[in-house]
């Protein structure tokens, strides 16, 4: 039986209430919202706060909008609520391809997309997607809020430039006109993590990539990205060799483990493959194809 | 601490430690057995009960968490003696051998139909992913969500049963 070790619970009724309370409660605290990443390594003793703020009740950081060109999403929105919306459907199918992929039914029910960023997890999913995509963050502290571009929120493995009393409160992604995106991941079973995934969206002009970008997971990216790919890709025409060679760009800059899922040159493989299928797949959703 | 949680619609009060999680809460505070507590990483799917109206994996819920919240268990699905359909189901197909699996499965599958009255084997086999059985090989549990889905309790008004 896994139980997690003594802790203290504290219910936060609003943003400004969580951030005083982890002002207050010091760095061994720990915001809680799903749980379902915070709870496993309670119970594995692998994290051991003093206390843990329960943010469940802050629904006004629950939603998905589009504001100022942007797709918004708030940090308590839980998985099954992006999968489940058309807005995001319409904009990036990236996001309901990953999402879809992302543990199981219930699960989803409780993760949050705050969570899945803050987490950290190497392998994580949305985190690549949210590279991939060029997305922002939003972070509040007590002192204001400030942005900050995904592909510098994660510092390295379970670790961000998140302060000790600040909280990311919104995931926030341009809107690109014409742009197609997808997702792709292989994986041992249903609901487990990635041996590797990756993300990528297109837009095209003129029968040119015009801007693309490139998000990777589970096998030791940068950042989750892969920019010297995408920066190859760029004013060609997405023919399958050019994407070919992006491909090969990408999983050259990866820094794959072997571990449990896999030898390192497996996962290089796929990361390569599975780039290759995802640029493709944009280039047909941003034609109109898929 | 002290929580109150609306367990199948009646509100309990225990004073629980806030380490406790909600299907020990479940099981050991209020003697509901019949979700069951399979293995313990949010794997399995054995434990789910709903939450506020949706599926969880109880396992990973603190019980602290479910305060002022409601849950709902395999044991609301039974009604004076009477089965729900799903428990119907799980019967007339032998949806199960060792029967471990199935409260989460029960759970699962009443959400579904509840959101999906006429769900394909796609839909079901997706519904159902987040819970193991080692037993019947999946083939039984899709036949008796299908036979739930075929056969809805004949007293519900027929628009509830089409929601």
């Amino acid at each position: 039986m896994q139980t997690p070790a003594p802790v203290d619970y504290a219910r936060a009724t609003s943003v400004e209430h969580a951030l005083q309370l982890l002002e207050q409660l010091g760095p061994e605290s720990r915001l809680i919202a799903g749980g379902h990443s915070l709870l496993p390594m309670m119970r594995l003793r692998l994290a051991r706060p003093e206390c843990v703020v329960d943010i469940n009740d802050l629904t006004d950081l629950d939603y998905i909008r589009l504001e100022a060109d942007e797709l918004r999403i708030g940090a308590l929105t839980r998985h099954s609520a992006v999968l489940g919306s058309p807005v995001v459907g319409e904009h990036y199918a990236i996001l309901h391809d990953a999402e879809s992929r992302i543990a199981d039914p219930p699960v989803r029910n409780r993760g949050t997309v705050g969570g899945s960023f803050c987490q950290a997890d190497p392998a994580e999913d949305l985190s690549a997607v949210g590279s991939a995509l060029k997305a922002t963050v939003v972070l509040r502290s007590s002192q204001g809020e400030r942005t900050v571009p995904a592909r510098e929120f994660h510092a390295g493995p379970y670790e961000t430039v998140l302060g000790d009393a600040e909280m990311l409160t919104e995931v926030r992604i341009p809107i690109r006109p014409g742009a197609g995106s997808a997702y792709d991941k292989v994986k041992r079973r249903a609901g487990d993590w990635a041996i590797a995934a990756a993300g990528a969206y297109v837009v095209l002009r003129g029968g040119e990539v015009a801007d693309c970008g490139i998000g990777l997971t589970a096998v030791g990216a940068p950042h989750f990205c892969a920019p010297e790919a995408e920066a190859y890709l760029v004013g060609k025409p997405p023919t399958e060799e050019h994407v070919a060679e992006a491909a090969r760009l990408a999983a050259e800059a990866c820094n794959p483990r072997a571990d449990q899922r896999g030898p390192a040159e497996y996962k290089r493989h796929l990361a390569g493959e599975l780039t290759r299928r995802v640029l493709l797949r944009s280039v047909d959703r941003a034609q109109g194809r898929a | 601490m002290q929580i109150t949680i609306t367990v199948n619609g009646a509100e309990v009060t225990r004073d629980v430690e806030p380490r406790l999680l909600l299907v020990h809460f479940i099981r050991d505070h209020l003697g509901l057995t019949g979700t069951h507590w399979g293995c313990d990483t949010s794997q399995c799917g054995t434990c789910v009960l709903w939450l506020d109206g949706q599926p969880v994996k109880s396992c990973t819920v603190l019980a602290a968490m479910a305060d002022g919240h409601e849950v709902r268990t395999v044991e609301d699905l039974e009604v004076d003696g009477r089965l729900d359909p799903v428990q119907q189901g799980f019967m007339e197909e032998h949806g199960l051998q060792c029967g471990f699996c199935t409260p989460g499965m029960m759970m699962t599958t009443r959400w579904l139909l509840d959101h999906d009255p006429d769900p394909d084997e796609a839909t079901i086999r997706e519904a159902i992913s987040g819970q193991l059985c080692r037993c019947t090989g999946y083939e039984n549990i899709v036949r008796a969500v299908r036979w739930a889905a075929e056969h809805p309790a004949v007293d519900q008004p027929e628009q509830e049963v089409e929601a």
